[in-house]
């Protein structure tokens, strides 16, 4: 039993097509696949208005800021 | 060479090898970018030529002896069988075949091909040492990885008749484990030796971060060893060979490209699992460091090394998720063992190759098994047991225990640290304050010139 479909080597190449694992299961790859791109979309937002968050309640002060402005 | 088909496939077969060195070359700039990068100003030149004369000095000794063990010791020896002699002698370096040879054109390049390899695997143990490792001990470790152990790891697992592929069903299709987790692991068998560098761990055991002085220069480095991991895949395949010249159970005359093993696989899978696996790589890293410009790069790095081991066959959305996970694992591992070992990996080498490459050699068991892992009868099949026991013998046999032996034997000698004093004050402190002086001189003269 092989998850590429191929148990041997002893074939003519011109008969074989696809070799990777899990054949059939393509569109559950995709389904997958987009969950874990949207996924990524929603986690990495959190974490960058958390952290627009977390620069404002340590920074956002007006001293600090003017300090940030004349440095610039 | 007889008739024109063999001709023009061996020449086309010699400029493949050729092309993939060039391109191969990226990768030692972008270590020394990157390790420069991650040095303090006071280091840098030092940190420099450590890295840069790892170049001749593996060179000489992969050709004095390093490719002969390649060719001599698929079957251990005394594992499937004795040295081979036979097939190791066109490639002693009193062989004629290593000199120009009308009759012999592939030599040359996957000589060549195999030396950048070995470059890899010494830089990846120099990134990780910087900044208190004598330079003179550094390259006998990076000739002992460089032309010894990483050699001898693919003798057994990435050689056609290698008794791991034999009997293991080991596959390790773009060195996940036969570059990657050695020098991980031989890395780290260094640094319990060598110990961290003054102040990087508080009293009570806290871990400092030691940032790079140039972050620009460390992602710039990074991003050229993906550039060159280009040659470096392609450079793993056999190009182009018909069934007769694989000599195994291949039927028909289909020609095609193969992997190390022989095994069928076709440039445009790696290419896109290359970039699947990058991907993958890139966003987990991003997500898992919170947008840290160093780790989102050594993500990427670390993605394309975990899936390289099936690249050759997996899916490419299968690709990209062996790699964010295989990610996420090596970022968390390097913090981890960080705090509890107190093991300073100055650039994560050891995280972002060793653990990386380890655990992409187990995945690939689980995913691939089942599958031939070569057109020879008898041999096992690819399997999570023999995976696993693969990255065992990379990982630790052939890189923790001999990368740990050698630098004991370096530090009982005296010659494996630099001295304190040497090491607070900067080991360019002395041609840094001569070159200061010559440049204040100059001024004065200038000054002095035009009053």
């Amino acid at each position: 039993m092989s998850t590429t479909g191929i148990e041997s080597w002893a074939v003519d190449l011109k008969d074989v097509g696809a070799i990777y694992p899990f054949q059939g299961a393509e569109v559950i790859f995709v389904i997958v696949g987009v969950v874990l791109w949207l996924g990524w979309h929603v986690l990495q937002m959190r974490a960058e208005n958390q952290d627009y968050e977390d620069q404002i309640s340590q920074f956002g002060d007006d001293s600090t800021i003017a300090e940030a402005l004349d440095g610039d | 060479m007889e008739g024109n088909l063999n001709a023009i496939t061996t020449v086309f077969t010699e400029f493949y090898y050729w092309a993939t060195i060039p391109l191969m070359f990226f990768i030692h700039i972008g270590f020394c970018m990157y390790e420069v990068g991650a040095s303090r100003r006071r280091n840098h030149m030092h940190t420099l030529m450590k890295n840069t004369m790892l170049i001749p000095l593996v060179t000489i000794t992969f050709f004095f002896f390093g490719w002969w063990l390649y060719w001599a010791m698929p079957n251990g020896p005394w594992i499937t069988g004795g040295l081979l002699l036979g097939d190791a002698a066109p490639n002693t370096p009193w062989s004629e075949t290593m000199g120009p040879n009308t009759g012999d054109r592939i030599t040359g390049v996957f000589w060549a091909a195999f030396l950048l390899f070995s470059w890899t695997a010494a830089s990846i143990v120099s990134g990780s040492v910087i900044e208190r490792i004598n330079s003179g001990a550094f390259w006998i470790l990076a000739v002992v990885i460089g032309s010894v152990a990483w050699i001898i790891d693919a003798a057994w697992g990435w050689h056609y008749g290698g008794w791991m592929v034999q009997l293991l069903g080991y596959h390790d299709a773009y060195a996940s484990g036969v570059i990657h987790a050695i020098a991980g692991g031989f890395a780290l068998g260094v640094l319990v030796v060598l110990g961290p560098r003054l102040g990087k761990f508080a009293k009570d055991g806290t871990p400092r971060d030691i940032n790079p002085h140039n972050p620009w220069l460390v992602c710039l480095g990074l991003f050229f060893i993906y550039a060159g991991f280009w040659g470096f895949y392609v450079a793993c395949n056999v190009p182009l060979i018909g069934p007769e010249g694989i000599d195994g159970q291949i039927k028909g005359d289909t020609w095609t490209a193969t992997t190390i093993y022989l095994t069928p696989t076709t440039l445009g899978a790696i290419t896109v699992n290359f970039l699947m696996s990058l991907s993958g790589g890139l966003l987990v890293g991003y997500l898992a460091s919170k947008g840290n410009a160093f780790w989102t790069y050594s993500g990427g790095l670390a993605g394309i090394i975990t899936a390289s081991a099936g690249n050759d066959l997996y899916h490419p959305i299968q690709a990209m998720i062996i790699a964010g996970f295989g990610t996420w694992c090596a970022y968390k591992l390097h913090y981890w063992v960080e705090r509890k070992f107190k093991i300073d990996d100055a650039v994560g080498a050891v995280a972002v190759h060793g653990y990386a490459g380890f655990i992409g050699l187990v995945i690939c068991g689980f995913v691939l098994w089942g599958h031939p892992s070569s057109p020879y009868e008898g041999y096992a099949t690819i399997n999570p047991l023999g995976q696993f026991a693969g990255a065992i013998i990379m990982f630790v046999v052939l890189g923790f225990i001999p990368g740990w032996i050698v630098a004991k034997i370096l530090a009982a000698a005296g010659l494996l640290r630099i001295p304190k004093k040497v090491e607070l004050l900067g080991l360019d402190f002395a041609t840094n304050r001569e070159e200061q002086a010559a440049a204040d001189d100059v001024r004065a003269t200038e000054k002095t010139a035009t009053a």
